[in-house]
């Protein structure tokens, strides 16, 4: 085979190293292929993902075993670490490429003008037509009182560690429970706010509880981002307040907030979009309903991800292509939350 | 950090004029208000265990079967019988396919962004993996239903015919949807970028000292990698682990679409069936009569517990880190 | 085993800034070389490209060739991995694998190349230890982790673990910056002894230590920012402490510089 040739010949010298030729790697892909395609003719292991897989597994034995004759075990190694680590890549995006595109592509298909400005009121599952603007009002609505609940206290909580707390036992242990905050399961928090305000308080099943509970999966976010950033504020900076004899706690609101406020600002809109596409709480908490609701404090009321959960559950042609409506519009709007945070995180750092 | 070294301002028994009162006691309701907030945190932490307790309890007492062993779930009979075995086999099992896909995949990614990948494409797939854990679950779930589900049919059949004598791979009812596998495999596909993301922040945090000494000694690129970035991130890695571990075994929505809830424990992992404690609750919710509410919420009770503890376990892990590299 | 390194026409670039310019020197086996310079003026990254370390740094490249004993290090069947274990290298901060302990730091550059038997890697830890004159200090706890010794005896050990592998050169990027007197002192002296066996180049941008330590001293100066660094001169060290041939030299170790 012709990629058996070394291409250095001064094998006894102390540095030199026999190595494969840069064109290596393209050959023996292609050998790999060839005898995947070889395969998928000959033997029962074919289809694209099939005959993928085995074009792999060719290339692996194939590089190593010519790598090991020529370069020797260590470069053997390297190679097939290399290999692997590209072939890890390709696995991971390939599904998630999937995704997107997916949902691009029949969300387009199925996005009509009026799918944005009308509700799904007296329109049958099984019927194309309706639309999202009942969840988008919902959405909005527990959102924003998610928003209103949470940012402030994570806040609060970030400058409590960070100005007042002194690495106290308090402190440390609030710290803790932030990070275990973080990972309670969503349909956990929607149980909890269930038992509590629906349950024990009476209160009836409605936006505003679902905005309770989504509030309970931000403030973990909104915490840590924040947190994160008055521990970037500089000392001097307060120490220059102080000596002005400011008091501290306008030091904190005037002094340290505005310093860091474009990172609290992206903490607060990444933990926005992270709820904005829950589904599982609001489930339990708001219900279901096909029509506008704009009181979020009485009655069912709709959102983007429990439309699209209903939607799905209709399981007729024209729901689901429903779905995959609402789930592009949904991601969306979490993408321009995404994108948008994280632009203005990046605009405050060239300055 | 450095808030403890700052003197307070205008403090002093001292004669002080009014003005200064008013301001003593705004920094002190501020002071308290920010501490409140932080204790707030741990009441919501407690509360939720104690709320969930609290309403379960009387149809955990109202059961007439073991909560912990049964695999049935007839909350709403004259004679409640439910119980947890069956969910929590599903949701362990679905998760530890997460894991045992993802984790390889995730630190891979994570290693090749962090140490393999040019300058320039390396933030452009860092900022691709943040983003997608951002992508909803509902869509995960939409995405597993309608394209994975009829696609991957292929795969577990092959796995039938080919390993069928390994259990957890044959198949007896020829039908290859809606499976413990099934939802695995999407589960592994939404904890991956989490994984990802905090194993590449590890890999990057490794000191370019240490990665240089590896490669003055003559390590190829890999050896390097065993020898310096390995040892170091290794407890990042088992807490990035640990953290999407926490996420699969929580998550709900993705798994209700695709599991068709049944009580039953099916080692058979490509047949349809399977259940987790999570997508139970969201499918059984708005058919359940009180005990079966309360039947619900206990299950939620054990979820809680349980991620509860595996996420402070994968802190503690990390502290110990902390306390380990801060020697250097 | 120690070999001579030549140096010819060598230019730097860090993607298209050119760092480093026309750069020829020749480095005597068996002998201490000082680079000494202003920051900046690129003596760090000169010694960087003698075992191809600066190749780590994404966009950096050269031109011009190394020799090492008339061999170019550069020449396409020359691996870079070979080069290092080849040219060790001991660095500004001590770096130490944290991970690791003291003995497993030693042989951690043996245990890349082959499989060596306990008893061999014993006779590698001891005499490696010795000759970075450690060992005394170690013996009774080589199982703890590198990082409990103090900053001086990590740069001795990480000596010992450049000096594990039998290299023909080492290179020493300011291996005592990060050092109090004592530990520097502790170098010093080493470095005086390794190099009855070993081909020495070493980056100060302490004089004293470039005229304590060197046999031959290579001023290498920068003629403004963004301007490449260059070699002024090389000679002997009494030469050049004494009576430099360029001015810009004289002024840089009387302390007229800038």
């Amino acid at each position: 085979m012709a990629t058996l040739t070394p291409t250095g010949s001064q094998v006894h010298d102390l540095l030199a190293q026999r190595r494969l030729p840069w064109w290596n790697t393209a050959a023996v892909a292609a050998i790999s292929v060839a005898i995947a395609g070889l395969f998928a003719l000959t033997t029962p292991i074919s289809g694209t993902a099939g005959t993928a897989v085995t074009a792999l597994l060719t290339f692996m034995v194939v590089q190593t075993a010519v790598s090991t004759a020529v370069e020797g075990r260590r470069y053997a190694v390297d190679r097939l670490a290399t290999t692997l680590l590209v072939g890890a890549l390709v696995a991971a995006l390939i599904p998630l490429v999937s995704i997107l595109l997916t949902v691009l592509l029949r969300g387009l298909h199925a996005l009509d003008p009026s799918f944005l400005t009308s509700t799904m009121r007296n329109v049958s599952p099984r019927k194309p037509g309706g639309g999202i603007v009942h969840a988008l009002i919902g959405t909005i609505e527990q959102v924003a009182i998610a928003a209103a609940i949470g940012i402030p206290l994570g806040i609060l909580a970030a400058i409590y560690l960070v100005e007042f707390g002194n690495r106290s036992r308090l402190a440390r242990t609030v710290s803790f429970f932030v990070d275990v905050m973080t990972g309670i399961p969503s349909i956990v928090a929607g149980l909890f706010v269930y038992t509590a305000l629906v349950l024990t308080v009476g209160l009836e099943r409605s936006g505003f509880v679902g905005g309770v509970a989504l509030s309970i999966l931000m403030i973990p976010v909104v915490v840590r981002s924040t947190e994160e950033m008055l521990r970037l504020v500089p000392r001097d900076l307060r120490e220059a307040s102080y000596a002005l004899s400011v008091p501290k706690y306008l030091t904190v609101l005037r002094v340290v907030l505005p310093a860091a406020s474009t990172g609290i600002i992206t903490g607060s809109m990444l933990a926005v979009a992270r709820v904005t596409g829950e589904t599982a709480p609001l489930l339990l908490t708001t219900f279901l309903t096909q029509s506008i609701n704009a009181n979020p404090f009485s009655g069912p009321q709709a959102s983007l991800p429990t439309f699209v959960w209903d939607q799905i559950g209709s399981g007729t042609t024209a729901s689901v292509d429903r779905a995959w409506a609402g789930a592009l519009t949904l991601i969306v709007l979490v993408m321009i939350l995404n994108i948008g945070a994280r632009g203005i995180a990046r605009l405050s750092r060239v300055k | 950090m450095p808030s403890s070294l700052i003197e307070r301002p205008v403090d002093g028994p001292s004669a002080t004029p009014p003005a200064v009162t008013t301001t003593r006691r705004a920094d002190r309701n501020f002071a308290g208000l920010a501490r409140g907030s932080g204790i707030a945190v741990l009441i919501i932490m407690a509360a939720i265990g104690a709320f969930l307790l609290w309403k379960a309890l009387p149809a955990l007492q109202a059961n007439t079967a073991p909560f912990l062993t049964t695999s049935q779930w007839f909350p709403d009979d004259p004679a409640p019988r439910f119980g947890i075995a069956a969910l929590a086999f599903g949701t362990l099992l679905s998760s530890l396919i997460a894991l045992a896909v993802a984790v390889p995949i995730g630190v891979g990614v994570a290693l090749y962004t962090a140490h393999y990948a040019s300058r320039r494409i390396a933030p452009v797939l860092g900022y691709i993996v943040d983003l997608l854990a951002a992508v909803p679950s509902i869509i995960f779930g939409l995405w597993g239903l309608q394209v994975l589900m009829p696609n991957s049919k292929g795969l577990w059949r092959w796995l039938d015919q080919h390993l069928g004598f390994v259990p957890l791979l044959r198949n007896d009812l020829d039908s290859y949807t809606r499976s413990v596998a099934l939802a695995g495999t999407v589960l592994a596909i939404m904890v991956l970028p989490t994984v990802s993301a905090i194993s590449r922040e590890v890999f990057m945090q490794v000191p370019k000292g240490h990665l240089e000494a590896a490669l003055a000694l003559g390590a190829t690129r890999w050896e390097a990698m065993r020898t310096a970035v390995f040892p170091f991130s290794r407890p990042g890695v088992v807490s990035a682990a640990m953290l999407g571990l926490g996420r699969a075994l929580g998550e709900t929505i993705a798994v209700a679409l695709i599991l068709s809830a049944t009580f039953a424990i099916n080692w058979q992992l490509t047949e349809p069936g399977g259940n987790t404690f999570a997508a139970n609750i969201a499918l059984k919710w708005n058919e359940a009569g009180s005990v079966g509410l309360g039947a619900l919420i206990a299950s939620g009770l054990v979820l809680y517990i349980i991620t509860f503890a595996v996420n402070m376990a994968a802190r503690v892990v990390v502290e110990r880190r902390r306390e380990f590299s801060g020697a250097n | 085993m120690a070999k001579r390194i030549d140096v010819l026409h060598l230019n730097v670039y860090y993607g298209a800034f050119l760092a480093v310019e026309g750069v020829n020197l020749a480095i005597e086996p068996k002998a201490v070389t000082a680079f000494i310079g202003p920051s900046g003026c690129g003596k760090s990254t000169v010694l960087r490209t003698l075992n191809r370390m600066h190749e780590v740094t994404p966009g950096a490249r050269i031109e011009g060739k190394v020799l090492l004993d008339s061999q170019d290090i550069y020449a396409p069947e020359v691996d870079p991995v070979n080069v290092r274990s080849t040219i060790g290298m001991v660095f500004q901060k001590p770096n130490p694998f944290p991970t690791m302990s003291i003995y497993g730091n030693v042989v951690a550059g043996i245990r890349l190349k082959r499989r060596t038997r306990k008893s061999e890697l014993d006779d590698v830890v001891e005499a490696s230890l010795r000759g970075a004159n450690l060992w005394e200090e170690v013996k009774d706890r080589l199982d703890r982790p590198g990082s409990v010794l103090s900053g001086g005896q990590q740069q001795r050990l990480c000596i010992a673990r450049a000096i594990a592998i039998e290299p023909q050169v080492l290179l020493m990027d300011e291996p005592c910056s990060a050092l109090d007197p004592i530990s520097t002192l502790a170098i010093e002296e080493l470095i005086y002894e390794l190099k009855q066996q070993y081909t020495i180049v070493i980056v100060t941008h302490n004089m004293q230590q470039a005229a304590r330590v060197s046999d031959t001293t290579a001023f290498f100066n920068i003629a403004g920012t963004g301007k490449p660094g260059r070699l002024i001169e090389m000679d002997e060290t009494k030469t050049i402490f004494s009576q430099p041939a360029e001015k810009a030299t004289e002024d840089y170790i009387s302390g007229r510089f800038g």
